[in-house]
């Protein structure tokens, strides 16, 4: 599990890892916890395309459905099939097994910091 | 909107609830786990706070003849202590709200609204009371509502301490009856009754004894696996259960006949009752009616999207969720007539795409059938 202190973040509750040219996402724990118990999700492929601020797959709760955003421009490289076969893993390990998917990037656009994102959830 | 909360809120405070609001009031959405409490309640036991419920106690020497005309069923006829599944009818036959109804007298019954409609039922049967010799009296903020549900509720409520003296053994209760008993000296009505298609029991005491109780049956339940279930797992189970919720399902203009309902109306009763002339028409030649709906895969159809037979829009679904207990998608839709029988294959529109689902009777999950 990433140190979330380390990570950056998106006001739609996303977290990402740069790691070189690769960002790989996921959903905070804020957001999972919101969700409720997440049973179904559904991913971009690796190959296609994204673009920053689009809706690019969906994560649903029993109760709800929440988006997931593209945080960068660029191209999927891998999908977390892991959380396809085993949703709950974005609940039991948001910011390390529940991951979603690594996306690579040219450029990286503004995020939020741990502490700005805090400051966002009141948390 | 008033934020209201439980005389136990704190208690679910201290057990980790996250929150929602419902009908104005704070109470618990989930504890951990809302598909645990789920799978709880459906082996072994879960417990829920309604206390957000309304209790209206009718009671007169005509209390029998009045809830016979202000109700669609025919409440005179139910026994002491028998609860009866009613319908609170406008003139346009609509469904103002339904309701659990409680003989605890003679002259005397106690009405049980969802929390939205307490004020619209208060007022539909003061309205409704005219030259009946009744008095109807609001106890809604002096009682709470307990419920405990799943196969193992009746032992946990006999270890419970401190519940005594019941007038009829749980082993005695049969479904849909009721009797009272003794919470310490308080006392307390526990009725066979409840809103996730398991055997289990909904316990009505005085207010400020509900903490006490919650924690007696809390900490009896522990060895039997209870779990406190917030209203996610209870929505979910009673959508399994095929069991319609007000403002989902029902509204006022729904005819109870649309809703699978037809049975709760007592055309046969001598007498008029509020509704009886707009029953008696029928709704409207196109209403469309209220069908299960089963899908494949994972993904599933909700509140409010669109059902599709071939090219034409035939329906919304009003409820919906991946079941947790049967893994596959149901939900529960109004469609046209001609599109309602089950085994047809119709089509949900999901966020954009479709995805194929066929009709099936309600209700979905039933549990094994040994009310005793």
């Amino acid at each position: 599990m990433a140190d979330p202190k380390t990570l950056q973040y998106t006001a739609e509750h996303e977290w990402v890892l740069v790691d070189g040219a690769v960002a790989t996402v996921g959903i905070t724990a804020y957001a999972a916890e919101k969700l409720g118990d997440i049973v179904f999700v559904d991913l971009p492929k690796a190959g296609s395309s994204v673009a920053e601020g689009k809706v690019v797959g969906e994560i649903e709760s029993t109760k709800s459905v929440g988006e997931l955003f593209a945080p960068v421009n660029g191209t999927v490289v891998e999908a977390n099939d892991a959380v396809v076969a085993s949703p709950e893993l974005v609940n039991s390990d948001p910011f390390g097994e529940g991951w979603l998917i690594k996306v690579e990037y040219a450029e990286l656009p503004a995020l939020l910091s741990f502490d700005e994102y805090s400051k966002l959830t009141g948390e | 909107m008033s934020d209201r909360s439980s005389p136990l809120h704190q208690l679910h405070v201290d057990a980790g609830a996250s929150f929602t609001d419902f009908a104005g009031w704070q109470m618990p959405v989930r504890y951990s786990s809302d598909l645990a409490e789920h799978h709880a309640v459906r082996t072994a036991a879960g417990i829920f706070d309604i206390s957000h419920m309304a209790e209206i106690l009718v009671s007169g020497p005509d209390a029998p003849a009045f809830l016979d005309y202000a109700l669609a069923g025919k409440l005179s006829a139910i026994g002491l202590g028998q609860a009866k599944y009613s319908l609170l009818l406008a003139e346009s036959g609509g469904i103002i709200d339904d309701l659990v109804v409680y003989r605890r007298a003679d002259d005397a019954f106690l009405v049980v609204a969802n929390a939205g409609n307490r004020f619209p039922v208060v007022a539909a049967l003061t309205e409704r009371a005219g030259d009946f010799d009744v008095t109807i009296e609001d106890q809604s903020d002096d009682i709470s509502l307990i419920a405990v549900q799943g196969p193992l509720s009746r032992g946990i409520l006999e270890a419970t301490a401190g519940i005594a003296q019941l007038a009829t053994p749980l082993d005695e209760l049969k479904y849909y009856w009721s009797t009272d008993a003794k919470f310490g000296d308080l006392p307390l009505i526990i009725g066979r009754t409840g809103y996730t298609g398991e055997d289990g029991y909904e316990l009505y005491v005085q207010a400020d004894a509900a903490a006490s109780l919650w924690e007696a049956l809390i900490s009896a339940g522990a060895p039997f696996g209870l779990v406190p279930a917030g209203l996610a797992s209870r929505d979910t189970l009673r959508l399994e259960a095929g069991m319609p919720l007000y403002g989902h399902e029902l509204n006022l203009d729904t005819f109870p006949v649309q809703a699978g309902l037809g049975r709760v109306v007592a055309l046969t009763k001598e007498g008029d009752f509020v509704g009886r002339a707009a029953i008696e028409a029928g709704p409207p030649a196109d209403a469309r009616v209220l069908v299960g709906l089963v899908g494949e895969g994972k993904r599933a159809g909700r509140a409010d999207y669109l059902v599709f037979d071939g090219d034409d829009e035939v329906g919304n679904i009003t409820s919906g969720a991946l079941s947790p207990t049967l893994g596959y998608p149901i939900a529960m839709a109004y469609v046209d007539v001609a599109s309602s029988a089950a085994g047809t294959t119709l089509e949900i529109d999901v966020r954009g795409s479709r995805v194929a689902a066929s009709v099936v009777p309600l209700p979905f999950y039933k549990k094994e059938e040994n009310h005793g």
